[in-house]
């Protein structure tokens, strides 16, 4: 049994800052990544984040992703398995995981969970033909493995992922037909919208997948509007003869290990679906469970980074590490995370996290 | 109208762009920023205090464009690529407009190729006067365009 101060689940970019912070402190940290990379979907962002300088606002994901290696890799106290994979937290605390094949177990002594979200899909006639992509799928193609994941793309979807990945597509010479939404406005950031519109790509709101067609893959795609109750409106098809439907409406956190630990979780469609009651340190209801990230919420990879430098801090301080100047920085990452909500674009997430937030007594008082 | 297409109206358009009086002046920024975000790198990225500061990062960026020399430092680091500098004084007929361009092929200088407007339609033709590709701009080309005149306020992108 390997024994550990902090456990941190899964490598994306909350759990590397998570790792970091925790390691500054004095921790000794194994980070665990389901994957053979680290970074989770930063090494996939060719774009520049938005933010403030604290959070590398200007600068490409992929190139955030190379600062938080470095930090780790300068660090001594974080060692990282790859292709591991978490499987359980039992009641007295030992984890137990699959890595490169050999089971594991682990003893230790706090968990930072940052497992993320993983993707919605859409039900319609033919939606498993060859070709419809989660636009994760089709980043993950053509970002890490450099394969064109077709020629003619149809995205459903205009929140940030469709509207970037769009570009993205773009960028690498792909056609992207048509962007549409079955939300009557675009969900996005208006000027990833106005980025991909400029390149002549339609944005149709208000819109929905009627059916997929195709004998061995995906050949045509109609799709149809819809009026204020959501429902299709016969006679305002369009059709589309694409060989990719890339899909992205939205993302689900990943709470199942929050679930098995006996975390206590709530349904706030605000933040995605189900998600762990944590209070102001990001701690669950059980004691030394932490989360960070979209498993605790859906949101950008800014605030995610965040989440995860803030349960690093107080995780390690809650282990009983000597932490300068710990209240200052804490209040600093609150203060981040609450400007980063604090616009129109928060409106959502704030009234999400008020119904998961255990209030702190010192914040009551 | 651009939180269904994302297309700004023309009175979107006209609400960030200098007086007439400062664009006669020479080259200046113009932010197409029409939504509460979190994001100040334009601020940040502004040597000369013409891009105030930020009091929430949520706000809108407040330019005074009269304290704008039109350096263009704004335009790459801007991550939602909302910023282009127009240059009125550029000739009799055109104006100059340096827009971020982050596709390849990159164009040649003095290639003429097609100027398009906020939907990607082709509006003319117009020709490429100078492409910055540094170090410092990180991946995010700038490319000036000479654009006749009248359509100043239409072109924002070009296809090659």
């Amino acid at each position: 049994m390997k024994q550990v101060e902090i456990l941190v689940v899964g490598g994306g970019p909350a759990g590397l800052c998570a790792a970091i912070n925790a390691a500054q402190a004095g921790a000794k940290v194994l980070v665990l990544e389901r994957n053979e990379d680290l970074g989770g979907q930063l090494i996939k962002q060719t774009h520049m984040f938005f933010g403030s300088e604290k959070q590398h606002a200007s600068v490409r994901g992929i190139d955030i992703a190379s600062i938080l290696f470095n930090k780790i890799y300068e660090l001594g106290n974080i060692e990282i398995y790859k292709n591991a994979t978490v499987l359980a937290i039992y009641d007295d605390g030992i984890v137990s995981a699959e890595i490169n094949g050999r089971y594991m177990k682990i003893k230790p002594e706090r968990i930072i969970v940052s497992t993320g979200a993983s993707e919605k899909t859409l039900a319609f006639p033919n939606n498993d033909l060859p070709g419809i992509y989660g636009a994760g799928a089709v980043q993950t193609l053509m970002n890490v493995h450099g394969v064109k994941p077709g020629d003619n793309v149809l995205m459903v979807g205009a929140g940030n992922i469709g509207l970037i990945v769009s570009y993205q597509l773009m960028q690498a010479g792909v056609n992207v037909k048509a962007i549409l939404d079955a939300a009557p406005e675009i969900g996005g950031y208006l000027v990833h919208a106005s980025k991909v519109r400029r390149m002549g790509v339609p944005i149709y709101t208000g819109y929905t997948v009627k059916e997929a067609y195709g004998k061995d893959y995906l050949e045509k795609a109609t799709i149809v509007k819809l009026n204020d109750k959501w429902e299709p409106i016969e006679g305002t098809e369009k059709d589309f003869d694409v060989d990719v439907l890339c899909i992205s409406v939205g993302l689900s956190p990943l709470g199942e290990l929050l679930w098995q630990a006996g975390c206590e979780m709530r349904y706030v469609g605000q933040l995605g679906g189900f998600v762990p009651v944590r209070t102001e340190n990001l701690e669950t209801t059980v004691e030394g469970i932490f989360v960070a990230g979209d498993v605790c919420g859906v949101e950008e990879a800014t605030s995610a980074m965040v989440e995860g430098y803030l349960a690093g801090l107080t995780a390690a301080d809650s282990l009983g590490y000597e932490i300068k100047d710990f209240e200052e920085r804490k209040q600093d990452y609150l203060e981040q995370l609450q400007s980063l909500r604090s616009g129109h674009v928060g409106d959502k997430i704030r009234a999400g996290l008020d119904q998961v937030t255990i209030k702190s007594e010192a914040a009551v008082v | 109208m651009l939180e269904r297409t994302g297309v700004p109206t023309a009175e979107q358009i006209d609400s960030v762009f200098p007086s007439e009086d400062r664009l006669a002046k020479g080259p200046v920024a113009v932010i197409e920023c029409y939504q509460n975000i979190p994001c100040n790198p334009c601020y940040t990225a502004c040597k000369r205090n013409a891009i105030k500061k930020f009091e929430d990062i949520n706000d809108l960026p407040n330019i005074n464009h009269d304290d704008c020399n039109g350096c263009g430092l704004c335009i790459a680091n801007c991550p939602g690529l909302a910023i282009m500098v127009v240059d009125a004084t550029y000739s009799q007929e055109e104006v100059l407009i340096k827009i971020p361009y982050e596709f390849i092929p990159l164009p040649e200088e003095g290639q003429v190729v097609k100027g398009l407007d906020r939907e990607g339609q082709y509006v003319c033709n117009v020709k490429v006067i100078k492409i910055l590709d540094s170090k410092a701009l990180d991946r995010t080309p700038i490319v000036s365009i000479a654009v006749p005149r009248e359509y100043m306020k239409v072109v924002r992108n070009f296809g090659i």
